[in-house]
């Protein structure tokens, strides 16, 4: 089912937590709504769901408005961040539950629900523990049966809110690749939301970045990554420094010398770049380049993280090297980003 | 080190690094003693000097069993009327928000301050067949007042807020996302209630049951002026013990009171025991 969001801005109490967003997703993709607290990506999937209802704006399943449509009525499968199971049902109830509810002419008889609360525990690979009640199962196990119980209503949207958000880091690696699996099995299309971005980066196939009640950028992995589209999505994905340059005709300047890269498209100005710590050269002579000396350096996993001073204005910058590079013995670096971005200064 | 069996499967006193056990245990038995078993056994004892026929004649007395039918019977309705508004009552208060909803929370226990005497009396003059309430009734050939319906009515006004202050923590605590959960799955707000909420209200409620049921039967000082005290109609056990006292017939009394407490021992008995059943099972 595609799913299209259109215009939409919700209001609590006259507080805009979604100005105007639209979003168009495709049938059977798996998206990642992307962004820090607060940024409305919550309030975007419950809006879809239909546990919120939009100040303007619509959105569509395929081609039918369901903003006119209650939430019972638009078939949905929620996961909530702490379950939601239902404590007083055995695990294969719960599964069951959205099938009990329908009404009488839609219902399947009961040993038909039973045979398919048994299949989608399979499916989760929990097989056996339909008699268990919630409280006699892990994190990870109630959060697969509350997979299985949104799923067990056949729905045309499956949404997941932090899904992993309660669990330990092991866990949650175990089951994204689950989850992975399941989505390409089942083909739903899957919206899930998440302030983790590796979990993002890696689960999705379009990944949703969110920030401050609007949507900075939608892309692959790669996209968002390589290709940030504002100060902000460098800054959140991923590793990132930024150093306040100043552009003039086409060049860059740090404090008062050119640094070698050339953005001929930019205004002239003052202006930030941006660039990820470990996508550089490191130079020799600077013959047009940036060149600190080292405030600070330290071992972190398999690189080392130097800090560096730039020019007379004390800037401090990251860059990583490998950890046997001669050059962390230095005390003053010359480098270059290889990639790398400049924004117009804000106004701020 | 012949003392100490460290693999005995049963020990008196779990390990626990928690001090006091000792200390507190040994209060709580002494408390307990001193305040209920001490005259509950009294009673016991007394029933005893009565000899297992003059025992038999007074639980059989026709009278004593319409009375502890009165009081048993109207104290069940009552608590049963009770679980259904005081759950309302403790729905309201907990999800709704409007003016004088925190006067409304604590008019929940005025039974509880209020002496039941002035409870019965005020309760009489507004059900009386010339009371304000009466008046209206009254052509329509209901008659409260001096009627096992006017005890009822008495006990509801004294067991409201066991019910409610049972039942709202729990609401309180009633996970938002369980209800949403519900609802994406299809069910209406009708299902929502019956299939989820409700049962995990039930503990509590059973609770609220059992203590309304039990201030019920126990209550003596509202019931008294609006049961208008007919012998065989509207007639209380726990009046009859008093009845029973005033003629000097102690033995009598408290052949009645330990009745009394035998029925209500067992019921509050198999209440607790379904609670824990329901406890084991969904923690």
């Amino acid at each position: 089912m595609e799913v299209r969001v259109a215009n939409v801005r919700k209001e609590f109490d006259r507080f805009p937590a979604l100005h105007d967003v639209s979003l168009d997703i495709k049938s059977g993709e798996l998206i990642a709504l992307l962004g820090p607290s607060g940024s409305g990506k919550t309030t975007l999937l419950r809006l879809i769901a239909g546990l919120e209802k939009p100040t303007r704006g619509k959105i569509y399943f395929g081609d039918e408005d369901a903003s006119q449509r209650t939430i019972q009525e638009r078939n949905v499968g929620f996961v909530f961040q702490h379950y939601a199971l239902f404590r007083h049902m055995t695990v294969a109830d719960n599964i069951g539950f959205g099938l009990k509810v329908r009404p009488g002419a839609t219902r399947p008889p009961k040993a038909e629900i039973r045979r398919r609360a048994s299949e989608l525990l399979d499916l989760v690979q929990l097989s056996g523990l339909e008699k268990r009640y919630p409280t006699q199962l892990s994190g990870g196990q109630r959060q697969r049966v509350a997979l299985a119980r949104a799923m067990a209503i056949e729905p045309r949207v499956l949404l997941l809110d932090e899904p992993f958000g309660a669990l330990d880091a092991q866990v949650r690696r175990e089951l994204r690749r689950w989850l992975r699996e399941i989505h390409d099995a089942t083909g739903h299309t899957t919206i899930f939301v998440t302030h983790d971005q590796e979990e993002a980066l890696e689960l999705a196939d379009r990944v949703v970045v969110m920030s401050q009640g609007r949507i900075e950028q939608i892309g692959t992995a790669d996209e968002v990554y390589d290709t940030p589209n504002s100060p902000f999505v460098y800054g959140f994905i991923g590793e990132s420094s930024s150093l306040p340059v100043k552009v003039e005709d086409g060049q860059i300047w740090v404090a008062d010398r050119p640094i070698g890269l050339a953005t001929p498209d930019a205004p002239n100005g003052k202006a930030t770049l941006y660039f990820r710590p470990h996508d550089i050269e490191l130079l020799d002579g600077c013959n047009g380049c940036i060149a600190g000396t080292v405030a600070a350096s330290r071992r972190v996993a398999g690189t080392r993280r130097v800090e560096l001073e730039i020019g007379g204005g004390r800037q401090l910058v990251e860059i990583e090297l490998p950890i046997e590079h001669p050059a962390a013995q230095k005390s003053r670096i010359a480098f270059r980003p290889r990639r790398w971005k400049v924004f117009p200064a804000q106004d701020s | 080190m012949t003392t100490a069996p460290a693999e005995a499967g049963w020990r008196f006193r779990q390990p626990s690094v928690i001090p006091g056990f000792g200390v507190t245990l040994g209060f709580s038995l002494t408390y307990l003693t001193l305040i209920i078993l001490i005259p509950l056994s009294g009673l016991v004892w007394h029933t005893a000097a009565l000899g297992w026929a003059d025992f038999w004649a007074i639980a059989t007395d026709r009278r004593t069993i319409k009375a502890l039918q009165v009081s048993f019977g109207t104290a069940f309705v009552a608590a049963a009327v009770n679980v259904v508004f005081g759950t309302l009552v403790a729905w309201v208060l907990v999800r709704y928000r409007f003016p004088g909803r925190r006067i409304l929370d604590a008019m929940v226990d005025l039974p509880f301050a209020l002496p039941t005497a002035v409870a019965g009396i005020a309760l009489t003059s507004l059900y009386a067949p010339k009371g304000w309430v009466g008046s209206l009734l009254a052509p329509l050939g209901i008659k409260v007042a001096y009627t096992p319906l006017g005890i009822v009515i008495a006990l509801i006004f004294v067991g409201l807020p066991f019910v409610v202050r049972t039942v709202q923590p729990i609401i309180e605590e009633i996970d938002r996302e369980v209800e949403e959960a519900a609802a994406t799955l299809g069910a209406n707000r009708f299902q929502t209630i019956s299939r989820v909420l409700l049962p995990g209200l039930t503990p509590a409620i059973v609770t609220g049951f059992a203590l309304a049921f039990a201030r019920g039967v126990g209550e003596y000082g509202s019931v008294i002026f609006i049961a208008g005290n007919l012998p065989y109609v509207s007639e209380i056990a726990p009046l009859l013990i008093v009845i029973r006292l005033e003629e000097f017939h102690y033995a009598a009394a408290t052949g009645i009171a330990t009745i009394m407490l035998a029925i209500s021992f067992l019921m509050l008995l198999v209440i607790n025991l379904i609670q824990s059943w329901s406890r084991k099972r969904y923690g």
